[in-house]
């Protein structure tokens, strides 16, 4: 089962030429599943560009009421623990961006109607770098950043 | 059988769901150390979480969050006893469903 769709993303990727060469290279992952999934924003590979295809705008305003816990020095990079918090009202989704990791998008939470603004995950960060949290409310986009320091990379595992 | 461990608590009105999931979020830019060869992408794509057939949250996570997986959110009108679902769909077409009630 798996095989046979490693043989189909196979020809599809050479085919598809340089995109096939990406796909080799770990740069994009095969997306074959979900169609709500913005493989777009999941790699983009900066800030502006990800919030672009996953918000529609780039435009976030910094806000103070976005609190973000995490820890100012993480002695390891592959897990940081991050929590989004904020008592803005109407909030629609919460992303959370680690900008210096090769696809700084990390996740984005889109809640229900009943949902409290508050997510909390653990993170992989590739060096030092801001989180950034983006909060999207009705059209508006609010960010807010905090500095991790990071003593061990993350990304090489 | 389920990797993904749920804990529901209601408090002050507000559910805090906490939960873990069992998945290795292989970014796909990682080598492996033996043999220096890229070890394919294998992450959790999303995560939907439902409570009495609402859906209360739905994650977007690319290869950025780490190893098994944390999760945890907080949603008002939860009661006691009420069922709290979360699935999973990660890039391989792999899927994972649980179940627990708040409390």
């Amino acid at each position: 089962m798996i095989d046979a769709k490693r043989r189909i993303l196979l020809k599809g990727s050479l085919a598809a030429g340089t995109v096939g060469v990406a796909v080799g290279a770990g740069l994009l992952s095969p997306s074959l599943v979900l169609a709500s999934w913005n493989e777009a924003a999941f790699q983009a590979k900066d800030l502006p560009t990800a919030l672009q295809s996953l918000m529609g705008s780039d435009a976030a305003e910094t806000n103070d009421a976005i609190k973000i816990k995490a820890p100012d020095i993480a002695e390891n990079g592959a897990v940081v623990p991050v929590t989004v918090e904020t008592d803005m009202e109407g909030v629609k989704s919460i992303a959370i961006v680690a900008d210096a990791n090769q696809t700084p998008l990390i996740a984005s939470f889109d809640l229900g109607d009943s949902a409290v603004p508050f997510v909390s995950t653990r993170i992989k960060m590739a060096k030092t770098s801001n989180v950034v949290a983006v909060v999207q409310t009705g059209d508006k986009l609010y960010s807010n950043a905090k500095e991790v320091k990071v003593t061990i990379g993350g990304c090489g595992g | 059988m389920s990797d993904i461990k749920i804990r529901a608590k209601l408090k002050d009105g507000e559910t805090e769901v906490k939960c873990l999931m069992s998945h290795p979020m292989e970014t796909g830019l990682r080598k492996d150390s033996k043999t220096g060869e890229l070890v394919p992408a294998h992450f959790i794509q999303e995560v939907v979480c439902k409570s009495k057939d609402q859906v209360v949250m739905t994650a977007n996570w690319s290869g950025g969050v780490s190893k098994n997986p944390y999760l945890a959110f907080k949603f008002k009108g939860g009661e006691v006893g009420d069922p709290i679902e979360i699935t999973w769909t990660d890039n391989m077409g792999e899927t994972q469903n649980a179940a627990d009630k708040i409390t």
